[in-house]
C-alpha cells in the first residue's frame, strides 16, 4: 500500500499560560485513497494534529512527510507553495471569498499554481462542481448559495487542484443531517472512485464510524485505530 | 500577480463607497496642492521676472556708507572704544576708471551686457509742486541689451535719446502723474539746487510702480551735465550675465578685483526673495499636511478592510497564498487607491487653477498685472502625482504587511 503521509515522534507543546505538551510521539502513516477520521474528545489534540499535518503549523519537534517528501524544516513560501499544489482544505465553516462567484472561489487556488490555463481552469473548476452538484450555481455570487451548498463548492475548491491529500476541520460541523449525510457521501465517492486521500477531524461519531479507518486521540496520545473492513479496490 | 491584482481589484469594486472616500481624500490632497503650488510658483516666477526687469544681476558701485574703522580704533586697537554717531566721510559715489571696469568685465563669456551709469535723485517739478524721482544717465544701446528697453517703450524710440541731447525717456507712471506727454518740456531740479529743462522723447513702461512712477532715463553726458560733474563720473556699473544664478558667486570676486561694492540681484531683492521662501514653505506645508490626513484615511480604512477580511486573509494562505502575495492585494488597492484620486486631483487642481488665472486681479500701481498669475508648469504635476502615490502607498504599506502576518490557524480553529 502506497503510504502518502507518514508522521514521525512528533511532539508539540503549548508554552501558554504554563508548558503543556498537547502532542506526545505522534506515529502516523496514511494510504492512498484512504479516507481517514481523526477523533476524540475536545482538547485531545487532534486538531492541533491536523494543522501540523496541513503544514501551516510549523512548531513542532519530529518529522512530517507527505508523498515522499520531508516537509518539516521548509520555510512559509515552500510550504505555502506545497499546500496550494498537494493540499485541499474543507473546513467547518466554508471560507468562501464572499465577493467572487462560484466558480472564481472553485479556480483561485489553480490560478495561482498556473498549471493550466485560465480557459482550462475554467472548464476543470465547472467539472469539479459537476461532481459536486453544484454546477448550476456557477455563476452566482457564492453569498448567495445556502449553508450546504457552499460547503460543496468549499469541496470542489479543495479538489482543484489535485491534491494528495483533503484535510478537513470538523467538515460536516456546522450542516445539518442531510447535508451531513452528502458531504459524507461525496468523500467516500472521493477516495473509492478517484482514489482521493481524506483526513478528517471529527466529534461525529457516526461519520466517524463510517469512514475506513478511525484513528482515536486521548491526550495528544493515538489510543486506539480501528480500521473498517471495507474493499479497497486494490488493482 | 495577475492574480493578486484581480483579487485586488475584486475588493476595491465590492465596496464602491469606502474606496471613492478613500480615494477622494487623496483627490482633496493634491487638488489643493496642484492649485496652491500653480498660484504660488507663479507669483514667485512674477516676482523673480519683476526682479529681473527691474535690477541688474550685478551692480557695482562705490558704497559710501560702509562702516569704517575710526582713528581712535586705529590709534588704540586693543583698548575699549565707544564712538558714538558716527558719520560717514565726504567721499564721492563716482566709481573711478569706471568705463575700464566695464571694459574688463565686458570680455567675461558668462556676461550678456554692461551699462555704466550715474543715478541721482532728482525733484521734477509740476507747477509748483516738486515731485522725486531719480534719473539715470545711461548709454541707452547698453541699457536695452540689458533690460529688454525696446519692448517696454510705450512711446517714442530710445535712440531719440541719442539725438536729443536734451532729450529724456520717462516712466509711464510719472509722466502721468506730471500730466506730461512725448515732446512736452518738464523742470527738473537737482539735489544741489541745479535747475534744467529737458524734453520727453520717449515714455517706457517696465510694469513695476517703483519704477514706472519716479525714473527716467537721459544719456550719461545729459545727467553729468545737469550734475555739474566731470565726463569719467559714473555711479554704478550694471551688469547682466548670460545665467542669472551666477551673480553670486561673481559678485565677491568682482568685489575683490575692482574694490567696489559688487551687490548680485538676490541681495538686492532680499525682500522679495523672502516672499518667494514663505510662499514656498505655505505651499508645501499645507499641501502635505492634507495629505498625510488623506494617507491617515486610507491607512484607516485599509486597516477596517483588513479586519473584516481576516477570514478570507486566513483561507487564502491556507489554499497556498504567501504572505508576500497577501501584501501584495493589499499594497494594490491602496496604490490603485492613491493613483486613481492623484489622477483625479491633477484634473481638478488642473480646473481650480484654470479658474484662478481667470480671476480678474488689480495690480494697481505697483504692478501692472490683470489677472492672478498663474503655472502651468508640468513639473508640478508630476511632484503632484509622486506625492499622491508615495503617501498612500506608505500609509497602504503597514496595514498590508499586519494583513501578511495573519496566523491563518487562529481564525481557521474559531
Amino acid at each position: 500500500m502506497e503510504k502518502v503521509l507518514r508522521t514521525h515522534k512528533i511532539n508539540k507543546y503549548f508554552y501558554d499560560p504554563v508548558k503543556f505538551q498537547v502532542l506526545k510521539e505522534i506515529d502516523l502513516s496514511v494510504n492512498k485513497g484512504e479516507f481517514l477520521s481523526l477523533v476524540g474528545k475536545s482538547g485531545c489534540g487532534k486538531s492541533t494534529l491536523m494543522y501540523i499535518l496541513s503544514t501551516m503549523d510549523t512548531d513542532y519537534d519530529g518529522d512530517l512527510e507527505i508523498a515522499g517528501q520531508r516537509l518539516t524544516g521548509k520555510n512559509q513560501n515552500e510550504l505555502a507553495a506545497f499546500r496550494n499544489e498537494h493540499i485541499g482544505f474543507v473546513f467547518q465553516f466554508h471560507y468562501l471569498l464572499p465577493e467572487f462567484t462560484v466558480l472564481q472561489n472553485v479556480m483561485i487556488p489553480a490560478l495561482k499554481l498556473k498549471k493550466y490555463s485560465r480557459e482550462e481552469i475554467e472548464s476543470r473548476a465547472y467539472e469539479k462542481l459537476k461532481i459536486l452538484g453544484v454546477h448550476e450555481q456557477a455563476r452566482k455570487q457564492s453569498a448567495k448559495l445556502s449553508g450546504g451548498q457552499q460547503q460543496r463548492v468549499a469541496i470542489a475548491r479543495a479538489l482543484i487542484n489535485d491534491p494528495i491529500i483533503i484535510m478537513g476541520d470538523e467538515p460536516t460541523g456546522n450542516l445539518d443531517s442531510y447535508n451531513t449525510q452528502l458531504v459524507f457521501d461525496i468523500f467516500r465517492e472521493l477516495t473509492h472512485v478517484y482514489k482521493q486521500t481524506i483526513i478528517a477531524v471529527t466529534h461525529d461519531g457516526e461519520f466517524a464510524s463510517k469512514s475506513d479507518k478511525v484513528v482515536e486521540m486521548s491526550d495528544g496520545m493515538i489510543v486506539n485505530t480501528r480500521e473498517k473492513n471495507v474493499a479497497l479496490p486494490t488493482s | 500577480m495577475k492574480l493578486t491584482f484581480d483579487i485586488a481589484k475584486t475588493h476595491l469594486f465590492s465596496r464602491p463607497k469606502q474606496t471613492l472616500v478613500a480615494m477622494m481624500g487623496v483627490t482633496f490632497g493634491i487638488g489643493m496642492f496642484i492649485a496652491m503650488v500653480s498660484l504660488m510658483t507663479g507669483l514667485n516666477d512674477m516676482t523673480e521676472s519683476l526682479a529681473m526687469t527691474s535690477s541688474p544681476d550685478i551692480r557695482i558701485y562705490h558704497d559710501i556708507t560702509q562702516d569704517r574703522t575710526s582713528i581712535v580704533e586705529e590709534l588704540n586697537p586693543r583698548g575699549i572704544n565707544f564712538v558714538h554717531h558716527p558719520k560717514p566721510k565726504n567721499e564721492t559715489q563716482k566709481v573711478r576708471n569706471a568705463f575700464k571696469i566695464a571694459e574688463i568685465i565686458r570680455r567675461d563669456p558668462t556676461v550678456r551686457g554692461v551699462s555704466p551709469q550715474l543715478t541721482s535723485q532728482v525733484f521734477y517739478n509740476y507747477g509748483p509742486v516738486q515731485l522725486g524721482g531719480t534719473i539715470a544717465g545711461v548709454d541707452i544701446i547698453e541699457e536695452d541689451r540689458l533690460f529688454g528697453l525696446k519692448a517696454k517703450m510705450k512711446a517714442g524710440r530710445i535712440e531719440n535719446l541719442i539725438q536729443d541731447p536734451n532729450g529724456i525717456i520717462m516712466g509711464t507712471g510719472l509722466a502721468r502723474k506730471l500730466k506730461a506727454q512725448t515732446g512736452d518740456r518738464v523742470v527738473i531740479t537737482t539735489p544741489q539746487g541745479f535747475t534744467t529743462t529737458l524734453k520727453i522723447v520717449g515714455l517706457f513702461q517696465m510694469g513695476i510702480g517703483a519704477i514706472d512712477n519716479i525714473k527716467s532715463y537721459a544719456s550719461i553726458s545729459t545727467v553729468q551735465h545737469i550734475l555739474q560733474k566731470e565726463k569719467a563720473y559714473i555711479t554704478d556699473i550694471n551688469i547682466k550675465l548670460h545665467d542669472f544664478h551666477l551673480a553670486k558667486e561673481l559678485a565677491p570676486q568682482y568685489q575683490k578685483q575692482f574694490r567696489y561694492k559688487a551687490e548680485d540681484w538676490e541681495v538686492a531683492n532680499a525682500t522679495m526673495l523672502l516672499g518667494v521662501i514663505i510662499r514656498n514653505i505655505l505651499t508645501y506645508s499645507v499641501s502635505i499636511t492634507l495629505l498625510i490626513v488623506a494617507g491617515f484615511g486610507i491607512y484607516n480604512i485599509l486597516n477596517m478592510t483588513i479586519i473584516n477580511k481576516m477570514k478570507d486573509i486566513a483561507i487564502l494562505k491556507a489554499m497556498g497564498f504567501s504572505g508576500g502575495d497577501v501584501k501584495q492585494i493589499f499594497v494594490i488597492q491602496s496604490l490603485a487607491i492613491g493613483l486613481a484620486g492623484s489622477v483625479l486631483g491633477l484634473v481638478i487642481g488642473f480646473g481650480l487653477s484654470s479658474l484662478i488665472a481667470q480671476a480678474p486681479f488689480n495690480g494697481g500701481d505697483i504692478l501692472s498685472i490683470e489677472h492672478l498669475p498663474v503655472n502651468f508648469k508640468l513639473k508640478y504635476y508630476l511632484i503632484g502625482i509622486v506625492f499622491g502615490v508615495t503617501t498612500t502607498a506608505l500609509a497602504g504599506y503597514m496595514p498590508s504587511r499586519k494583513a501578511s502576518h495573519v496566523d491563518p490557524i487562529e481564525i481557521l480553529r474559531g
